[in-house]
């Protein structure tokens, strides 16, 4: 047994038994149904599929048109060598939120109804659309990595016409639905609890989706650098850290306004579970990482910067949880804890998003070497028609 | 222009006989045994509070929650009332479970391909000209069956003579937007499990504030990016310009 550990690697036995747990609950969940496979009642809907899989998939991918908005809108090439990357995370990140669904979804076989039966009114309608658009945006941004391997430059070139419309399309896609995600909960303001509850939760499920976007530009560099063997951007991870601090700088005094707009203030120093937990997200993922993030040490430190950019990411993660969970527990008194077919499901499909992520990175260009780069850029300075070419070998478009 | 129909249920007047729901589970062709709870084979049922029974079941909105939050509109606002459910539409998300404010669709857990479940408000019966089949049951008059203004009309009427028995309120008059089941009681609401602090308008409301600002977002973020990334897009040719006016500038020089 300790010999097989030894040759297989910890991580890959670790992956290989979440698979395994991951399939066995996939069986029950289709075979014997939700109410079989899940701890879901008709008090309490929606659990951590809705909650983890789909809102904290979704926001964890705003990377994604963080950085093309940084790139190709405001021209600031520096960023390049991670864009790859970002878009791929972001691209796994929802077609795994997809998968996700499809567990959730009570009649699966069901989910292209939206495209023919539409309901303007549902914000879900209006999620499902940008999700759909937002997915065939990311699919045509990151082609030209695949298609670069088998030297397709004739279709790269297609793309890449139509590269700015499909960023700008793909900034405002993104701008849509990571509110929307917010706007969903905006139809139960009796059943949340008021701490979570307010109108502008479109605009705070958007600020933070950028935040931890952000972050998981961070704590995707770093683990793929450890598992590629590879250098690290300190430098423009240092300047991904800044935006992130000014979002949750920003996110924090939306927040406190809001909550003393709404004469809620007083509810943070309620002693009951709400409140611990609703102190619990916004220490861990607002207030510490605020405080590391401004220091310009900490920003320029590897460490420092990992560690920051893992509490941002729990941050959210317990935020996205306390209002898909928490806050809607009290009123339905009901108490929800996940099953573990709930838990081993989820457990896959991340896993799922790791393996993909290694292997596309593997066989695929994803990582520009980082000499190549550099002499092409020199080379695109003195000669204006090698302009074209810089963007081909470093840009996902 | 059809007449919305709706329920008038004078709680004072239920001795707790279970009749609506037994007609209710004969003409939904379900088991007939009794149940104490919504469930999804049962669209009504009984609770009993100190010996006042109150009956539960779909209030059918006049602006539905469920109706405007269903992706794919599975729902339906009929002119008449009803609000009925079509579950060759459904993709199962369940929105209208999480968004119902009083809770009122069950789920088919226990089926690997499951539907949603309530009160049809016996539409089909409607069509006929017929009335509900737990009001035809109700062999006091709790349930009563008729045009919503004349039910809202005959409920002020029964508060007006008698201001000491009655709470003076109709729920359902008012509450998210108007339902087309509407409760009188001698007991105070709160103390009946039902919902007080409930928004006078709709619900629907809520949600499309935010959704009516999606075309301002499309067309005025459009622009800005556009904006932005001809600006900058600019500027790096410029540069990239100069640079080459430079570098030839430069080599002209070396030549003379």
């Amino acid at each position: 047994m300790k010999k097989l550990f030894t040759t297989f690697g910890f991580w890959k036995m670790t992956a290989v038994v979440i698979m395994i747990a991951g399939l066995y609950s996939t069986y029950v969940r289709f075979f014997h149904g939700l109410g079989a496979s899940t701890n879901l009642s008709d008090t309490f809907p929606w659990g951590i599929w809705i909650g983890f899989d789909v809102l904290c998939g979704v926001g964890l991918a705003a990377g994604g048109f963080t950085l093309a908005a940084i790139v190709y809108i405001f021209n600031i090439k520096r960023f390049e060598p991670i864009i790859r990357p970002t878009i791929l995370t972001a691209f796994l990140g929802y077609l795994l939120v997809v998968v996700g669904l499809m567990f959730d979804l009570g009649r699966p076989l069901q989910i292209w109804h939206a495209i023919i039966m539409w309901n303007p009114r549902s914000v879900m309608f209006e999620v499902a659309w940008c999700v759909m658009l937002y997915n065939t945006v990311l699919a045509l941004e990151f082609a030209p990595v695949i298609l670069e391997k088998y030297k397709m430059t004739k279709t790269i070139k297609m793309i890449k016409r139509i590269s700015i419309p499909l960023i700008i399309l793909g900034v405002i896609l993104s701008t849509l639905h990571q509110s929307s995600l917010g706007s969903l909960y905006l139809i139960v303001p009796d059943k949340m609890y008021p701490l979570w509850y307010s109108a502008y939760m479109p605009i705070f499920f958007y600020v933070s989706a950028i935040a931890a976007g952000c972050a998981m530009i961070i704590f995707e560099s770093f683990l793929s650098s450890r598992a590629f063997n590879r250098g690290l951007e300190l430098n423009l991870l240092t300047e991904i850290a800044r935006i992130c601090v000014v979002m949750l700088g920003v996110y924090a005094v939306m927040k406190a306004v809001d909550l003393n707009d709404r004469k809620m203030l007083s509810l943070l120093t309620v002693p009951r579970f709400e409140t611990y937990m609703y102190w619990f997200e916004v220490t861990v993922g607002v207030i510490i990482p605020f405080i590391m993030f401004t220091q310009r040490k900490i920003r320029q430190n590897t460490t420092g910067l990992f560690i920051g950019a893992v509490l941002v990411v729990v941050g959210f993660i317990m935020n996205r949880m306390n209002i898909a969970i928490t806050g809607m527990e009290g009123w339905t008194s009901t108490t929800y804890v996940p099953s573990w077919n709930e838990f081993s499901i989820t457990m896959m499909i991340v896993t799922i998003g790791f393996i993909a992520f290694y292997f596309i990175a593997k066989y695929f260009p994803v990582f520009v070497d980082e000499h190549e780069h550099e002499d092409v850029h020199k080379n695109s300075v003195n000669m204006y028609s090698m302009h074209e070419d810089l963007r081909k070998v470093s840009s996902p478009v | 222009m059809v007449k919305k129909k709706a329920m008038l249920i004078d709680i004072t007047l239920c001795v707790g006989c279970n009749a609506c729901q037994t007609a209710c589970k004969e003409v939904n062709h379900m088991p007939v045994d009794e149940e104490k709870a919504l469930s999804t084979t049962a669209y009504t049922a009984l609770n009993e509070y100190d010996g006042v029974f109150v009956r539960r079941m779909c209030q059918h909105c006049d602006d539905p929650t469920c109706a405007s939050v269903c992706p794919v509109g599975a729902f339906t606002k009929m002119p008449e009332g009803p609000v009925v459910y079509d579950v060759d539409k459904c993709i199962g998300c369940r929105y209208c479970m999480q968004a119902c404010p009083f809770q009122v669709p069950r789920y088919e857990w226990s089926n690997t391909y499951p539907r949603v479940q309530k009160c049809t408000m016996c539409h089909e019966r409607l069509a006929q000209g017929l009335p509900t089949a737990c009001s035809e049951a109700c062999p006091t008059g709790a349930t009563k069956f008729g045009d919503r203004d004349d039910l809202l009309k005959e409920a002020y009427e029964r508060l007006a003579a008698e201001p000491d028995k009655y709470v003076q309120k109709i729920y359902g008059e008012k509450e998210v937007g108007g339902t087309s089941v509407l409760y009188i009681t001698s007991v105070p609401f709160e103390n009946l499990g039902f919902r007080t602090t409930l928004q006078t308008t709709a619900l629907p409301q809520l949600t499309w504030n935010a959704l009516s600002k999606i075309p301002g977002v499309v067309t005025v973020g459009g622009t800005l990016l556009f904006g932005i990334w001809w600006i900058t897009n600019r500027r790096h040719e410029v540069k990239e310009f100069e640079q080459k006016l430079h570098d030839t500038n430069h080599s002209n020089h070396g030549k003379n």
